[in-house]
């Protein structure tokens, strides 16, 4: 009996700093006066140019902007590491931040395979993620976690919904894919279809290639072949430029309307305005906006020499709005400051009147741009022409098709 | 319209046709690996890095100091083969007595480096390289629209191969050459330079790597990881054809890439993985390649 008392008395004397930490964690202020972000990216392979470094500049300032206007009396850190678009170094490596780090929050994450797995950690630990990179919709739908993750600059419904319609209303009504044989590529490519449908047009057919393949002249040869008015192109990166380069090359850009589904300002400065001009797409954000954007993204290029991708300006935006709900609160608890963050609009160089929803889906305008051609475009990086502005409610799902279990069961 | 396997038969050409041209990066890639292997024993993984060096260049050259497309053609394979030289001086040749795998070990981390420094200067999205005015538009065959770059793509590639086999086989160096790779002992007992001519082929291999690589530029987005994209099908292309063999690997070269331009066709979602079942087939009934001897 006394050894069992003794025993007892052992163990919870050994559990008592646990659950101490715990509660200060809980009822304190701020956990150890410094609020940690970690920047969650692709540093060295196929995405490092749209996330990357430039994700980690983009932090940095948000960080400086942030203590220049409110002089906290807490500290901010970052941290940053590179997940080589790995789902299991992206979430052990988020583990032992949450873990040993004392890591807050976690931003960037592009790569949707990284994301969900990142996403679950982050839901089991208790922690905040704001994802600023990853496309897959999942990330608001099945896989949600609305009390940790927020999605925040774009997914692949808002980048299928704009040129599926808008595109498909100016009476270019026949479609056909070129997509990336991933569940990525599959995604986008369903989602295009039924936008495309839903205004009133047709998918002829499309065509499956291997991920990074070196060569895509016989693909499109066969997407010319089909007679269909636009080429979408349901797929990123490196297969998107030289898709582009190669629907040049053979003529299809006299004939066909080409889409980029997943495009960005970086893929057309790699290609140049000449090989580009005419193409249609959606962006969460360009540079040359209004005075606010061309003074963010004027700063961020001194820094990185290359104007800020949509998801530069998200990490920035997300820094900002994590900081300020931190700031506002008073504490870094994972539930105050969530429920901060919904409960306030969201007004930055990335997005005016921006909400987060019930579902972790940040709304936001999204801009369809049409690619400038070379004789209209003044200056480098000046590129795009705004065709639409998308308003928030339209350009992302809808909460009444919304596939989250966490927003059915209200 | 006269169909097979309900593909039109005009589209069936133009896909023969872009086999073709990608067939041809496929033989002057592995005629080089090819060359390398007959003479130094070396696996050269460095290939894919020095083929992308070789379209970096190109882009270099225009962009730093305005030198076109037809200079580069032949200034970066002289640069790319120096640069070759100097790896097999510096590092390669104390190699050779060794196994087959430090070679294989040291190209593939030099072949890690190089795409490395390049992706940590100009990041991987690319850079853009204009086809030569000569060669914009295209001509109208009939059943396809080619453009006339990939055609010149096609003979540059089909002439170089032709000259190298030519000076391999028909030529007194190339006699030389190919004693050293016999016995090159006995070789140099006959007053032969044979580390010379080591040095000088890897050089030569390395700069049809680099050859390559300027024909690609304007076909294809200039970048670092062009290279390592392109490699490893080029790996299996040797293989197919015979280690060493330089004829097998040209031959071999075209008739995968017209394959893999069928199956685009046919089944696309297949086209990365066909070369290696082909590969997987014939090593089964002829270990040593189509056109290989065994030793």
């Amino acid at each position: 009996m006394m050894k069992r008392k003794l025993l007892a008395l052992a163990l919870s004397a050994m559990l008592l700093p646990a659950t101490g930490s715990a509660l200060a964690q809980t009822t304190g202020k701020i956990s150890g006066d410094v609020v940690k972000i970690a920047v969650l990216t692709d540093m060295s392979g196929v995405y490092s140019d749209l996330g990357g470094k430039g994700s980690v500049v983009a932090a940095e300032m948000a960080i400086e902007d942030f203590k220049a206007q409110f002089k906290p009396k807490f500290k901010v850190e970052l941290v940053s590491a590179d997940h080589q678009n790995k789902a299991d170094v992206g979430s052990n490596k988020v583990r032992e931040w949450y873990d040993t780090q004392g890591v807050d929050m976690v931003t960037d994450v592009l790569n949707s395979g990284v994301a969900i797995a990142v996403a679950k950690v982050t839901t089991e630990k208790n922690k905040i993620m704001i994802n600023a990179g990853a496309a897959s919709t999942r990330l608001t739908n099945e896989d949600c976690a609305p009390s940790n993750v927020v999605h925040y600059v774009y997914d692949t419904y808002a980048l299928a919904n704009g040129p599926g319609t808008a595109v498909t209303k100016q009476g270019k009504d026949t479609w056909f894919f070129l997509t990336a044989d991933y569940a990525f590529g599959a995604s986008l490519e369903k989602d295009t279809t039924e936008a495309v449908k839903a205004a009133g047009g047709k998918v002829l057919g499309a065509v499956r290639h291997p991920l990074n393949a070196s060569d895509f002249s016989s693909f499109l040869l066969q997407a010319q072949a089909s007679k269909a008015k636009v080429v979408g192109l349901a797929n990123a990166g490196g297969d998107t430029i030289n898709s582009i380069k190669a629907a040049n090359e053979f003529g299809l850009t006299k004939n066909q309307t080409i889409v980029g589904l997943l495009t960005t300002i970086i893929d057309i400065h790699a290609l140049g305005l000449p090989t580009t001009q005419g193409m249609m797409f959606t962006e969460g954000f360009y540079w040359d906006l209004n005075k606010e954007t061309r003074e963010f993204s004027r700063r961020f290029f001194d820094k990185m020499k290359k104007m800020p991708s949509m998801l530069h300006a998200g990490t920035y935006s997300a820094v900002t709005t994590y900081l300020k709900a931190v700031q506002a609160t008073g504490t870094d608890d994972t539930a105050t400051v969530m429920k901060k963050m919904h409960e306030t609009p969201i007004n930055d160089a990335f997005a005016k009147g921006g909400r987060i929803r019930e579902d972790g889906r940040m709304v936001h305008d999204m801009y369809l741009v049409e690619v400038k051609k070379p004789s209209e475009s003044k200056e480098p990086w000046d590129y795009y022409n705004i065709k639409q502005v998308i308003p928030a409610e339209q350009a992302f799902q809808p909460m009444a098709l919304s596939r989250c279990p966490a927003v059915a069961k209200k | 319209m006269t169909e097979i396997f309900g593909v039109p038969i005009q589209a069936l050409f133009g896909q023969l046709m872009l086999g073709l041209v990608n067939g041809s990066f496929y033989a002057v890639l592995s005629l080089g690996l090819a060359v390398i292997f007959g003479m130094l024993n070396i696996i050269n993984f460095a290939h894919g890095a020095l083929y992308m060096a070789g379209a970096m260049l190109a882009w270099m050259g225009m962009e730093y100091l305005g030198i076109g497309y037809w200079w580069m053609l032949v200034l970066a394979p002289i640069s790319v083969g120096l640069i070759g030289i100097a790896i097999e001086r510096l590092m390669l040749q104390w190699l050779y007595k060794l196994d087959h795998l430090y070679g294989l070990l040291l190209t593939f981390g030099l072949a890690l480096m190089i795409e490395g420094l390049f992706r940590d200067l100009y990041g991987v999205a690319g850079q853009p390289y204009s086809i030569p005015e000569e060669f914009s538009g295209a001509f109208n065959l009939g059943f396809m629209f080619l453009p006339k770059y990939r055609a010149w793509i096609v003979f540059a590639s089909l002439s170089v191969c032709l000259a190298t086999w030519y000076m391999v086989e028909k030529t007194r160096l190339g006699a030389y050459l190919r004693a050293a790779t016999e016995n090159p002992q006995l070789t140099q007992a006959f007053g032969i330079n044979v580390p010379l001519m080591v040095m000088l082929t890897y050089g030569f291999g390395v700069g049809l790597a680099g050859f390559a690589g300027v024909l690609a530029a304007p076909a294809s987005q200039v970048g670092p990881l062009m290279g390592s994209n392109l490699i490893i099908v080029v790996f299996a292309v040797v293989v197919i054809g015979g280690m060493g063999s330089i004829l097998g690997s040209v031959v071999t070269g075209l008739g995968l890439g017209i394959i893999e331009g069928m199956t685009k066709v046919f089944w696309p979602e297949a086209s990365a993985t066909v070369v290696f079942m082909i590969m997987a087939v014939v090593l089964m009934f002829r270990p040593a390649g189509l056109f290989g001897r065994e030793k």
